[in-house]
């Protein structure tokens, strides 16, 4: 009954001091949103980080450290420290380890979209995601020199379709001054979404990116020694070199053998590594910002909860008439200092419940743009276990703040007399 | 500091077989222990009789409520409650003791401002069992009853206090203390804040009620006008 009692007193006591509680449930459900927003977007992120890249064994680069190889040939983030031979990829594709191998040649740019030179292997055997296919949301994979195929991000930021003629940049950058444009290229297929960077390239054949760069072996178009699409058909065009390969192993155990050979080439040195360390590693770097992050986050909900108190203790000023009342009629101390725990903790779980709802509605509303402004995937899911974590700790710790004007509460009302404060 | 005395012993006559309602002696009491006690005369009170407690502030009225309630315990004396010595109880008991046979009332602000007129009547039968078996039929029809009697609008009783008239009020915290029929009521200058007209109403419908309830009235007041409606007066002096 006493229980009973002190909830339905609790309940009564705030909502008729709903007006000022009313703006500290607010600052506290605005800083658990944030809190669960940054954990919640920390696991998205993360999810969305390592769904990049999905079954390759492999990367196989110039020699350089794992990091930098990952980062520009998955995440198209800095350049290539040197290329590879065509001839030690030909050698590659002999081994009868390997199972396939996806070219890639980067290098040029269009308006600011890397362009990624490789061959028809890569819709076969590139995958992100949960062993997810780039799926063409329009028109076919290029089958011609002078063909190109969209990511989902480009041709909707330049509103392209199958058929236009796009002109590519020579190196990279938004604005570049020297275009290919005596070799235009003809979009042939658009790329769905993957929430990857695959969104933000663009993708042409290695023969296309050796024929536009006929007459630019010095680094400009030099007059007179460039052709016309239809002469640069005629010449050779099988690459030189190209930037990385990716390589899928047809029996797993052999990867670190494999591995270990390419790294040890003799021919030219070379690094291959394993992407889903390289990912790791990033993670971990990465994950040093987001853990501060959520450490200040963590700050902003504890002092939420002492302006919490700070209103709590402030109230209990006009209370004391009504503990007197209260202990008259025979309420115990404890009764009193329940009755401010309850209190607490009603709030803050009222101001997680808004929490979730605002969360839920945030993410919900922000995640088209999310996609489409950073590339970030983040869909609404159900909580895991450090999110529920998160948000059951909050009532937890209102609990043990709750104790402060509890405690005050209780020490006051044994001193109390009838109706009259102890005189200090 | 203050001192007491007393000036006029209380007359009842303590041979009768009545029960006790109220039995004090040596009673006292320091609430700081740099100062002299205060010191109250031996008091005998039975059952349905009301006191009037008089005396300049500082005398330690409000102090003799306090112990009686069982809020406070003395520091010397004896201090007997319907036959139970309040000081053998722990504070747990005497806070239980006071729920079951005591009803308040202070001199203004009584009620919790957040509770309708009806749930501030009926809090004492929230806290307890007794209080709640003894007002008859049920608790809501008594306090109804008792608000009707007190002249309490009917409009009011389903809205908050804030609403109410300072005389309102003090008549509201009378249907409280009297609710579930408590043996003993205790009223701190209930009517100090009331116009004589209003003070003499209250008078007359909360010493009318109690005896319906057959509950012991302890008025503290200075106002000595009032003290020839009760059966018995103490007065507590301060002494220079």
């Amino acid at each position: 009954m006493s229980i009973r009692l002190a909830f339905s007193l609790a309940m009564a006591s705030l909502w008729y001091r709903r007006r000022v509680l009313a703006l500290v449930t607010l600052t506290l459900t605005l800083s658990i949103t944030l809190l669960l927003g940054v954990q919640y977007l920390r696991t998205e992120v993360k999810q969305s980080f390592s769904n990049t890249i999905s079954g390759t064994d492999l990367i196989v680069g110039a020699r350089s450290g794992q990091l930098n190889l990952l980062l520009y040939t998955i995440f198209h983030i800095g350049d290539a420290t040197n290329n590879i031979r065509w001839s030690t990829y030909q050698k590659l594709q002999e081994d009868q380890r390997i199972d396939w191998l996806v070219p890639i040649s980067l290098g040029d740019s269009y308006r600011g979209h890397r362009v990624v030179g490789t061959s028809d292997q890569f819709p076969e055997h590139f995958r992100y995601g949960r062993d997810q296919k780039p799926e063409l949301l329009a028109g076919e994979w290029f089958s011609d020199v002078f063909e190109v195929v969209l990511g989902a991000r480009v041709a909707d930021q330049h509103d392209h379709q199958p058929g236009d003629d796009i002109i590519l940049s020579h190196g990279g950058g938004k604005t570049s001054f020297s275009n290919h444009k005596d070799t235009p290229f003809r979009v042939t297929g658009i790329l769905a979404p993957t929430g990857t960077p695959v969104d933000q390239a663009v993708y042409v054949s290695l023969q296309g990116l050796e024929a536009i760069h006929i007459g630019w072996e010095s680094g400009v178009a030099i007059p007179g020694r460039t052709v016309t699409p239809e002469e640069a058909r005629k010449r050779d065009l099988t690459p030189d070199a190209i930037t990385a390969a990716l390589v899928g192993i047809d029996r797993k155990v052999l990867t670190f053998q494999v591995q270990r050979q390419i790294n040890e080439s003799q021919a030219e040195p070379l690094s291959a590594i394993l992407p889903g360390v390289a990912l790791s590693e990033l993670w971990r770097i990465m994950g040093q910002f987001e853990k501060a992050l959520l450490g200040i986050t963590g700050f902003v909900v504890i002092i939420s909860l002492i302006g919490l108190i700070a209103v709590l203790l402030t109230l209990q000023v006009q209370r004391r008439q009504e503990i007197a009342i209260l202990r008259a009629t025979g309420a115990s101390p404890m009764l009193i200092a329940s009755l401010h725990v309850i209190e607490c903790v009603i709030l803050a779980v009222s101001a997680c419940g808004l929490a979730l709802i605002v969360g839920a509605a945030g993410i919900a509303g922000l995640s088209p743009w999310l996609l489409e402004t950073w590339g970030i995937q983040v869909t609404l899911r159900p909580l895991n276990q450090t999110e529920w974590l998160i948000i059951t700790s909050v009532p937890l710790a209102s609990l043990i703040v709750g104790l402060a004007p509890a405690l005050l509460a209780w020490r006051g009302s044994r001193k109390q007399g009838l109706g009259h404060v102890m005189p200090e | 500091m203050p001192d007491m005395t007393s000036k006029t012993d209380v007359q009842g006559d303590s041979s009768t077989p009545r029960q006790q309602a109220l039995h004090i002696s040596n009673l006292a009491f320091r609430w700081d222990q740099t100062q002299p006690p205060l010191s109250y005369p031996d008091i005998t009170l039975n059952a349905g009789e009301h006191l009037f407690l008089r005396g300049p502030s500082g005398s330690g009225k409000s102090t003799l409520l306090s112990l009686l309630g069982g809020l406070i315990v003395p520091d010397a004396g004896t201090l007997t409650l319907l036959g139970t010595e309040l000081a053998g109880l722990t504070s747990g008991q005497r806070d239980r003791f006071r729920a079951d046979h005591m009803g308040v009332i202070f001199q203004q602000f009584n009620l919790v401002p957040y509770l309708t007129t009806l749930d501030n009547v009926m809090l004492p039968c929230r806290l307890s069992r007794k209080r709640r078996a003894q007002a008859l039929p049920t608790p809501a029809k008594e306090a109804e009853s008792l608000l009707t009697e007190l002249g309490i609008p009917e409009s009011h009783w389903h809205r908050r206090v804030t609403g109410l008239s300072v005389g309102q009020q003090q008549r509201v915290a009378a249907a409280r203390a009297l609710t579930g029929a408590p043996e003993l009521i205790l009223a701190d200058e209930p009517t100090s804040a009331l116009d004589s007209d209003n003070r003499d109403r209250f008078i007359e419908l909360l010493l009318g009620l109690a005896a319906e309830k057959r509950s012991s009235v302890v008025f503290v007041s200075h106002d000595q006008g009032l003290a020839k409606r009760f059966d018995h007066q103490i007065a507590l002096e301060t002494i220079q």
